[in-house]
């Protein structure tokens, strides 16, 4: 059906929300570490919305929200101040949600993104500070339904960062959400994993002909908790509206939640009162006037970004795929970055050399230990540095510095050590004899490749070229050795 | 400005709160009554003031960011009239 498609414009607009990694909650002193604790344990008079408690700001929680705007070219309001967000729910211990209506504290941003077609910049509408609810787990047993309230989560610092309808597909979608979480962890303000819930997203959806400005009726989608829900969910909604559009019908501004077995959103039945939050200044708590020091000393502290890491990355001479790969992760850059510093003056092609390594062994490495980060990599940067100096002077061939980069990890040795302990040194000019004698005997021992040379199959020289290698345990100068192979085959021919 | 019954039904209906017929014609009296005592403040002229979003002169009261010590389980569940499992039992919200 994806002709249906070309008659339509994907609007997407996303509404993510975050937990942030802070030791207490937003308004106590309750441990804001919820998982994995014991059920309505971190919960005291404040989080519990008992009569007559006083709540009180998590400065943290401030400089992290903070963080988050500038990090999202955001202007960080100068007076901003909390609202409740009133409505019953199990989940809400207080019948109201302390949340920010007009006057968040970041408003009018945006983030650039790289997806195929190149880059494109979608806007960032308002990032505000909120609270999470209580947990809710459903149950069901003979008597019926009912359901169970944690309220170790109630309180919990939750940003919410509303992008405008900036994106055109589902696939921009996903490229937003990618590089929004990759942005909350560069800056440490959250752990932004969707299947553990403290990072997740709404997002609204419509349609409408190609050059029409007005905006489609849109529809409000739940209930995804990947990154790949998403993406389906999307997918399938866009599909949704444009058949309905051709066949006349009208979109019904309505919440779909999406049913990840079924593959398709099915319309929630939305409370008439829903929307009616009566939002009003929180009295309990005062307004915010950040400085102007108070910012700038949070962005001074903002490290480096993912996109602004890349773009450092190809100066140094990397290709797009390198920069990308190498900046995307924090210890991964870091690593990088040691790495090149520890070959700082030792070579003029340290990037290159550093990014080769990075994405050839160490990244093998990576990949074979998973959950484990750069930065609990065995072997550090300049012993790294140590092996490619040796390479890259022809002190070892590159098929040896990778027997001596094994060993490096397994045995926790350097690599000069590792080197002179096994005699690995390369076999070059000053080792000639040695291997004339080598490539003689390899020529003696291998028939038919001989004949096959003499034949003119030139695979045969290649052949004969691996076996020299081989018996050398590699550290032969292949170039060396090729030069003396075809003056011992030239002298039979 | 008066208070429409419907008004009144809605604000209950809101706060999940029964009310009979009577109790909702008194109370849309009432409740007009009062926004009519408030309407003395439209002759104030406002026009240059910003409006309060706190009555109190304070700003920027946060604090470190510790825990400290939460209530033990047992006083938190004894405050729910039904609980199960160490968690707080409530009427279905999903059926």
């Amino acid at each position: 059906m994806v002709t249906t498609l070309d008659q339509f414009e994907t609007v997407i607009g996303l509404e993510v929300h975050v937990q942030l990694i802070t030791n207490s909650k937003m308004f106590c002193s309750c441990s804001a570490d919820y998982s994995g604790a014991e059920p309505n344990t971190h919960v005291c008079p404040v989080c519990l919305g008992l009569p007559g408690v006083l709540p009180v700001i998590n400065e943290e929680a401030i400089r992290l929200i903070v963080a988050i705007g500038l990090s999202l070219n955001c202007k960080v309001s100068d007076f901003s101040k909390f609202d409740r967000k009133n409505y019953l729910y199990p989940d809400l211990m207080k019948g109201y949600q302390v949340s920010q209506f007009d006057l968040p504290i970041c408003e009018n941003g945006w983030q650039d993104l790289e997806i195929d077609e190149g880059l494109f910049r979608c806007g960032i509408t308002r990032v505000h500070m909120e609270e999470d609810t209580a947990r809710l787990l459903h149950r069901k047993n003979a008597g019926g339904s009912y359901s169970l309230v944690d309220i170790n989560r109630s309180g919990v610092p939750l940003v919410e960062i509303v992008s405008e309808p900036d994106m055109r597909s589902p696939e921009q979608a996903r490229a937003y959400l990618i590089s929004l979480r990759q942005l909350l962890r560069m800056i440490g303000a959250s752990n932004a994993n969707m299947e553990e819930g403290n990072f997740r997203c709404d997002a609204n959806i419509s349609l409408r002909p190609f050059g029409e400005t007005e905006l489609g009726t849109k529809v409000e989608i739940k209930n995804m908790n990947s990154f790949r829900s998403v993406y389906d969910a999307l997918c399938f909604e866009q599909v949704r509206q444009a058949k309905a559009l051709i066949e006349g019908e009208n979109i019904v501004q309505e919440t779909r939640g999406w049913n990840q077995e079924k593959g398709i959103t099915i319309s929630q039945r939305v409370k008439e009162e829903a929307n009616d939050y009566r939002y009003f200044p929180e009295p309990d708590l005062p307004p915010l006037t950040l400085s102007n020091d108070f910012v700038e000393n949070i962005r001074s502290e903002i490290p480096e970004l993912p996109s602004a890491k890349k773009q450092r990355f190809v100066s140094l001479g990397l290709n797009e795929f390198e920069a990308g790969t190498l900046s995307e992760d924090r210890s991964r850059a870091n690593y990088f970055d040691n790495l090149v510093e520890s070959l700082e003056g030792k070579s003029e092609r340290a990037p290159k050399l550093a990014a080769n390594w990075m994405l050839g062994e160490v990244a093998r490495w990576d990949n074979e230990h998973v959950g484990k980060e750069l930065s609990e990599f065995p072997i550090k940067a300049d012993s790294l540095a140590e092996l490619i100096v040796l390479t890259e002077e022809g002190v070892i061939t590159n098929a040896v510095a990778k027997q001596v980069f094994e060993k490096m990890l397994s045995d926790g040795l350097g690599a000069k050590q590792i080197v002179e302990k096994d005699g690995l040194a390369q076999l070059g000019e000053e080792a000639g004899d040695e291997l004339v004698a080598i490539v003689r005997s390899v020529i003696n021992d291998n028939d038919k490749a001989l004949a096959d040379y003499l034949a003119g199959k030139s695979s045969a020289l290649k052949f004969l070229l691996g076996q020299v290698m081989r018996q050398t345990k590699g550290r032969a100068d292949h170039a060396l050795v090729q030069s003396l192979l075809e003056a011992e085959l030239e002298a039979l021919e | 400005m008066t208070i429409s019954k419907e008004q009144v039904q809605h604000l209950a209906k809101l706060a999940r709160i029964e009310i009979t017929d009577s109790e909702v014609r008194i109370l849309a009296s009432q409740l007009s009554d009062i926004l009519e005592h408030f309407e003395a403040l439209e002759d104030v002229d406002t026009k240059d003031i910003a409006p309060t979003a706190h009555p109190a002169p304070l700003r920027n009261i946060m604090r470190t960011d510790e825990v400290e010590d939460s209530l033990s389980k047992e006083d938190v569940l004894q405050l729910a009239p039904e609980t199960e499992d160490g968690l707080i039992r409530v009427r279905a919200v999903l059926e």
